[in-house]
């Protein structure tokens, strides 16, 4: 039994091993942080693997190796209490490995959430609803303008934008993320009702949009193309599809649709989605496919 | 003690108690710590296969969406999650907190300090029925109007505050905090009782560190359950609160439901999710650690050796209580909390690897050397072990601020807290069940088919939760009804996952069933298995010095007295392979138990 055991847990050690390495992974990134993100995960992940795997070579070998039978009938096991000086070795040895990883992942998380989003950002508001994604862009004057919970308009003014403000009289309001490649991205996420999470796994990138919250984030998006939006907190019944579409635009295409007449945006954007796939990867200028993201 | 009338100094006069005569007193309502663990027990078995049915056929919607099921019909989105939030609910109260600690601990925990019962037999009957009595309403929330609550087990404000937010948070709703409410009362007197019969009801001779590490375990569970039940309490009453009487503790303002602005104000969501995770991160730890106490405890047994650094799994069991209650931030790095203090939340939580860490070197350390009795509960003690590190070690993926940016809501952590705190504390459970069952019921459970169920399970496990690792790393969201629709795939980047999809139900379904073989075991060896003498196991412990199974009092009248730790296997000269706590030493026949003892666990035998 000790043997059946013994090599039992070897096996299962050796498929986890193996699916891990199946090829299921990550989607490519299109972030600047996501390198450092899958850096610090592949060390994390190499630390989790040494640990996993010898501990259970380490049980296998133990149920195999100390198993009672008729040879040893008469044996009888190791009486000892414990030893301190291993204690010791191993509670320090760990202590430093675990609080040293968790140290090292702070040095992407502080890039993102320790500082503002820097000056030049391209700037938008994302409102989730149940459940549905909706982009307020700030237009030509590059403010974001007064909005009312009050003025909420299912059909024609979901987030509820007061068009008597005056820097409202230019603000557009989508329902497609349009994001200008290689420039800082800073995202202002609120809700209308409850909670929701923005997930674009292309990005690294989650954040939960909390009603009676605005939460600033920033990150910068190194890669053209049409990404899906998901959400990643549980809303309530079809939370499941409440998709959004991220389009990373050239800066020139962007430059153009921002500069178009607010009520040609969204029949813009539909002709953008047009010319990138869903998932795949283009180069800046978004001319060339450099291949699918997953 | 050749001749039970004469007693040792300060000893008291045998006293016996008698049982009550009823049926009622006797197994219903009764007063007996072990006739109120068996009905833990027995609350936590039916729980435990309504859980589970549950997630069977959330696997099944999940694998073959919108497919109309002979007698079930169509899986909608709103049944499917309010599947998942039953499913989770009752599986982390009324089952992993419901039979680690109220069934296993009330029945073997004063036996094993040697009391007659707990400090308090009628708070010890009615947290019993407290518990029922919420598990009742709990169920009841699926018959009502709108049907179960959506929002999961951990019923994040809004959704969960506003009946107009989706189907089933209406009267539904209101019933899962009605449910879970009771739930707190009945298990702050759980701990009261637990907390109390530990540090006053020992027997002579047993002092703290001679005790068996399940009692350390049951010991510092209660003291989390008493810190950390009272805050979800509150919160509870918050939310009920806010949905019926108008307040705005988790409302904040300008909410628009259904073409209306709520007149709610000055609420913060973000408070339930304090409240609710500074209890629910010890509550993961409430059901693990009755776990860790049984195998320690029975890998010890079966090693036939002493347990390895007794001293170190009381520090680390120690070590894990407190930092718990230091780490609830990690389930809420990316709400919108201060990023600041989310540093300050993943160091602790990577800190609080290190004692988990360290106990699991002290199980490899008791296996070393050992001449290993590969019995039912030692393959589960085992598996508990492996699934332990398996589960407990991605804890290191996620308790990283920058990593929980992709994993957060993702399979991944689906995988990792359904390993370490779902499947191995129910390993420790089963490990639990074969070793004492012999104790509870004077018969042994049938070894053959304990075999068979553990090798299955094992595999099966496995099967079903490492794959949800992977999907998490390809981005799969948790809390997902579906995967795809009529229109074909939701989510491009997860279309290839369906083949792991169909393998992880596949095996949850196999595992589902497998399950029955052990219900079955348990039924028969009831009234079939071979009958179990006092000490079937030769163990050391104080549970194995009485009869099976034990008497209404049990020690018939004779409080046992101890004269040495928990686990003295494999001493060297003594006559058989493992000494009795309640076995005098020859040379000193008795009095060392009236010295002091502030022992290692293993008086006398220091290296």
């Amino acid at each position: 039994m000790g043997r059946a055991l013994g090599i039992l847990i070897w096996l299962l050690t050796l498929g986890t091993v193996v699916l891990f390495f199946s090829g299921w992974w990550f989607p490519t990134t299109i972030t600047e942080h996501g390198p450092q993100v899958d850096q610090q995960f592949m060390i994390t992940i190499i630390v989790v693997a040494i640990a996993f795997v010898a501990a259970q070579i380490g049980l296998g070998y133990m149920v195999w190796r100390y198993r009672a039978n008729a040879q040893n009938k008469d044996e009888r096991a190791l009486y000892t209490h414990g030893n301190n000086r291993l204690e010791v070795i191993w509670t320090v040895v760990t202590a430093v490995v675990f609080i040293g990883l968790a140290v090292m992942g702070q040095r992407v998380w502080a890039n993102l959430r320790f500082s503002e989003a820097p000056a030049g950002s391209f700037q938008v508001e994302v409102v989730a609803q149940q459940f549905a994604w909706n982009l307020h862009y700030p237009g030509p004057d590059g403010k974001l303008g007064h909005t009312d919970p009050t003025l909420i308009d299912d059909q024609d003014n979901p987030i509820g934008l007061d068009r008597k403000d005056l820097g409202a009289r230019d603000d557009i309001v989508g329902s497609t993320l349009v994001l200008p490649v290689n420039r800082p991205a800073e995202l202002i996420l609120r809700s209308k009702d409850v909670t929701h999470s923005f997930w674009v796994p292309q990005l690294r990138f989650k954040q939960d949009l909390v009603p009676g919250m605005q939460i600033h984030v920033h990150f910068t998006p190194t890669k053209v193309g049409q990404f899906q939006l998901a959400c990643a907190e549980l809303c309530g019944m079809t939370h499941y599809k409440m998709q959004g579409t991220l389009l990373v635009l050239p800066q020139d295409q962007l430059n153009d649709l921002m500069a178009r007449p607010k009520d040609e945006f969204q029949s813009r954007v539909e002709e953008l989605k047009k010319m990138y796939e869903v998932g795949a990867i283009y180069d800046e200028q978004g001319k060339t496919k450099l291949g699918m993201s997953y | 003690m050749a001749d039970a009338n004469v007693l040792h100094e300060g000893q008291e006069t045998v006293h016996r108690h008698e049982p009550p005569k009823s049926f009622i007193r006797k197994y219903i309502f009764s007063l007996d710590h072990k006739v109120i663990g068996i009905q833990y027990l027995t609350l936590a078995l039916v729980a435990v296969f309504v859980g589970m049915t549950l997630s069977v056929l959330m696997r099944m919607n999940l694998t073959w969406p919108d497919v109309n099921w002979p007698l079930l019909g169509t899986i909608k989105p709103e049944v499917y999650l309010s599947l998942l939030t039953i499913h989770g609910t009752i599986m982390v109260f009324f089952v992993l907190t419901t039979a680690p600690q109220g069934g296993f601990g009330n029945y073997i925990l004063p036996i094993q300090i040697g009391a007659d019962d707990m400090a308090f037999p009628v708070l010890n009957m009615l947290s019993f029925w407290v518990t029922l009595v919420g598990f009742i309403v709990l169920i009841a929330a699926f018959f009502v109007q709108g049907g179960a609550p959506i929002g999961g087990w951990t019923a994040y404000p809004p959704l969960s505050a506003v009946p107009s937010a989706g189907p089933g948070q209406g009267t539904g709703m209101n019933l899962w905090i009605i449910s879970i409410a009771i739930f707190c009362v009945g298990s702050l007197l759980g701990a009261l009782n637990f907390i109390t019969t530990l540090l006053n009801l020992r027997a002579k001779g047993m002092s703290l560190m001679r005790m068996p590490l399940t009692c350390w375990a049951w010991f510092t569970t209660a003291v989390l359950a008493l810190l950390a039940f009272p805050v979800l309490l509150a919160a509870g009453v918050l939310l009920f609160l806010d949905r019926n009487a108008g307040t705005s503790f988790f409302l904040p303002a300008g909410l628009y439901f259904g073409r209306d602005v709520l007149k709610n104000a000055g609420g913060s969501p973000i408070l339930w999710q304090h409240l609710f995770w500074f209890f629910g991160h010890p509550e993961v730890y409430i059901a693990i650690l009755p776990g860790m106490g049984a195998t320690s405890h029975i890998l010890s047994t079966f090693a036939r050796k002493p347990v390895f650094g007794y001293r170190a799994m009381v520090f680390a069991i120690f070590a894990i209580g407190l930092l718990g209650f230091f780490v609830w931030g990690h389930h809420m790095f990316i709400s919108g909390m201060s990023p600041y203090s989310a540093m300050a939340f993943s160091i602790l939580t990577l800190a609080i690897g290190v004692p988990s860490a360290v106990k699991t070197f002290n199980w490899l350390g008791t296996l070393w050397g050992a001449k290993i009795r590969f019995t039912t509960p030692m393959l589960f003690a085992i598996g508990f072990v492996s699934l332990f590190v398996a589960g407990g070690i991605t804890g290191l993926v996620l308790g990283q601020t920058s990593l929980d940016l992709p994993m957060h809501d993702t399979y991944f952590v689906l995988g990792h807290f359904h390993l370490v705190m779902g499947v191995a504390a129910i390993f420790g459970m089963f490990a639990g069940i074969y070793f004492w069952f012999p104790k509870m019921f004077g018969k042994m459970m049938s070894e053959k088919l304990g075999r068979i169920h553990f090798w299955i399970t094992f595999i099966g496990v496995y099967s079903i939760f490492i794959p949800m690792h992977i999907m998490g790393i390809v981005g799969m969201p948790r809390r997902y009804a579906q995967f795809s629709d009529k229109n074909g795939q939701i989510y491009g980047f997860l279309a290839s996952l369906h083949p792991l999809v169909l393998f992880v139900t596949v095996a949850a379904i196999i595992t589902f069933f497998t399950q029955f073989i052990f219900l079955f075991n348990l039924v028969w060896s009831l009234f079939k298995g071979k009958k179990a003498g006092d000490n079937p196991w030769e163990a050391t412990t104080l549970e194995w010095a009485t009869s099976s199974p034990p008497p209404h009092d049990n020690f018939a009248g004779h409080p046992p007295v101890v004269y040495r730790g928990a686990y003295e296997f494999s001493v060297p000269g003594a006559p058989n392979d493992f000494v009795m706590q309640t076995e005098p030493d020859a040379e000193e026949s008795g009095s060392r138990a009236q010295q002091d003892s502030s022992g290692n666990g293993h008086d006398g035998h220091k290296h």
